[in-house]
């Protein structure tokens, strides 16, 4: 009954899924929709390998989406090393924590995309705005979810520790640290998206090189095709980037399981 | 007053006094950078009484609110019932499904280019893209919300005949609306960032225009202006809808208890 179950749900999936390829197909060739508007799918993909090893405004797919790789994981590995030590910091020291706190909320509600003004003015359009835009995105979670996985420390542990006189960066790397990793790392596939998709629009707005500059190029020269195949390399990326993630949390996961 | 609030607030108050003290004692940081607390005061007096790109703030707010507002409400209310269906059916979820592991994994913000080639720098343009970026959450909210029921209340509701209509508002949205909520306050959040970003990309007026504008003409006030008006109109638009959703599950727990 379930090996039917499965094999139905996949007939209709791929059904499902056909008929928008069809759908989409048939709008496209009847000329409802003008080609330059609407290309098929097939054209989208041609378009995309084609891409691959031609240059459009100023290097291929593969470069555009590596310089924007580049950018995230440097906006992305700054907002962790400096999220995930504070959020830690904050959940043992009060002090520092009533201190960040209302500082932390005021900004926090600042979308990461009303920062570009900023960056660029600051750190210009090269790399360092839109790596500045990346961690206005990918910050908040690392720092949040530290902080609420420190608080899971077990309280026995805590008295403990303190009992026998552990210093304190003892007590965060070896007690808070190991109870907070499981919400860290849920923290870290959050950031990751937030960043991800934080980088698309700081390069749709200032950048000469990345994916997302492709993309505006593509729309200025009504390219929709490039366009497309610019929206599928970013899908495809973020799809990486959280595979990558959810497989390090279940290694991870599964590790501390055997460890305990 | 308790000892995290006297502290919360003497922080505030340093970091106010710094940003004062930089900015126009010591000169540390210069205008060019950062405004100081004098320029950000005469960019909105500006703003607000001369305008400033195409309109005085009102005019700004009122814009961005607005095409907000209509964007969400198309997505709203074409992903909700897409996503209760796809959860009560499980034949429309294996067809619907697939579709949507494909598109989810586009930010909504690389809509952007799509939408501006297709309908231009106008409010349809910007219309199509929040209806992208906002009707993601609200499908797959709606959808989990519908299979976070419980099964036997469904039972007992098709074995005592009940019919579909009042299936639907007795047992259906009762029980998906925390889930349902959860999605539209996603949905709004992602609905405003992506305005503001289809603003700073091209448009004549709104609140990502006065961002463009003022990035261009190198004006680090009005940028500081602009960005308090962004943050603050987003966090009132959330603060509505929680009021809202507050109603709607007082109504229907109050139901619920009635019948």
């Amino acid at each position: 009954m379930r090996v039917f179950d499965a094999k139905n749900t996949l007939i209709l999936g791929l059904m499902g899924f056909g008929g928008f390829l069809l759908l989409w197909t048939l709008l496209a060739i009847s000329g409802l929709i003008p080609s330059l508007f609407l290309p098929s799918p097939l054209a989208v993909a041609e378009r995309f390998v084609y891409l691959l090893d031609n240059r459009f405004a100023g290097g291929t797919l593969i470069d555009h989406l590596w310089a924007s790789l580049l950018r995230f994981a440097g906006g992305f590995g700054l907002a962790v090393v400096i999220g995930v030590p504070l959020g830690l910091l904050m959940g043992w020291f009060r002090l520092l924590d009533d201190i960040v706190t209302p500082l932390f909320d005021a900004v926090r509600f600042i979308a990461p995309i009303a920062w570009v003004p900023f960056a660029a003015l600051w750190f210009g359009t090269g790399i360092g705005g839109p790596i500045m835009i990346i961690f206005a995105g990918a910050f908040p979670p690392c720092l949040i979810n530290a902080y609420r996985g420190a608080k899971f420390a077990d309280p026995r542990l805590i008295e403990a520790g303190r009992m026998l006189g552990t210093p304190d960066h003892r007590m965060i790397s070896e007690i808070l640290l190991p109870s907070a990793v499981p919400s860290i790392i849920a923290g870290l596939r959050i950031s990751a998206g937030l960043g991800w998709q934080s980088l698309v629009g700081a390069e749709l707005i200032v950048a000469s090189t990345g994916i997302g500059y492709m993309m505006v190029q593509g729309q200025g020269n009504v390219s929709t095709t490039t366009v497309m195949a610019g929206m599928i390399g970013i899908g495809i990326i973020g799809l990486i980037i959280d595979i990558i993630l959810r497989r390090t949390e279940e290694i991870i996961l599964r590790r501390r399981g055997l460890a305990h | 007053m308790s000892r995290k609030a006297m502290v919360g607030a003497a922080t505030i108050l340093a970091a106010l006094t710094l940003w004062y003290l930089l900015t126009t004692v010591l000169g540390v940081i210069s205008p060019g950078r950062f405004p100081s607390p004098a320029d950000t005061w005469s960019a909105l007096a500006q703003v607000s009484g001369k305008g400033y790109a195409n309109g005085v703030l009102g005019e700004h707010v009122l814009r961005s609110v607005l095409l907000v507002t209509l964007g969400f409400i198309v997505a709203v209310v074409t992903g909700v019932p897409l996503g209760l269906w796809m959860g009560w059916s499980r034949r429309a979820e294996a067809v619907i499904n697939p579709v949507f592991l494909v598109i989810r994994p586009i930010p909504p913000l690389a809509w952007i280019p799509l939408a501006i080639l297709w309908l231009g720098l106008g409010d349809m343009a910007k219309i199509l893209v929040i209806w992208f970026a906002a009707f993601v959450p609200s499908v797959i909210n709606s959808y989990a919300g519908v299979r976070n029921l419980d099964r036997t209340l469904i039972e007992a509701a098709k074995m005592l005949g009940t019919p579909f209509t009042t299936f639907v508002r007795e047992i259906l949205l009762p029980g998906a609306s925390p889930m349902i909520f959860t999605g539209l306050r996603l949905s709004l959040q992602a609905s405003w960032t992506t305005l503001v970003a289809a603003e700073l990309v091209g448009a004549m007026t709104g609140l990502g225009r006065v961002l463009n504008v003022a990035q261009q003409d190198l004006y680090p006030g009005m940028i500081l202006v602009g960005m308090i008006a962004v943050t603050i109109c987003g966090w009132l638009m959330t603060v509505a809808l929680g009021m809202a959703e507050k109603r709607a599950l007082a109504w229907n727990t109050a139901t619920q208890a009635g019948s």
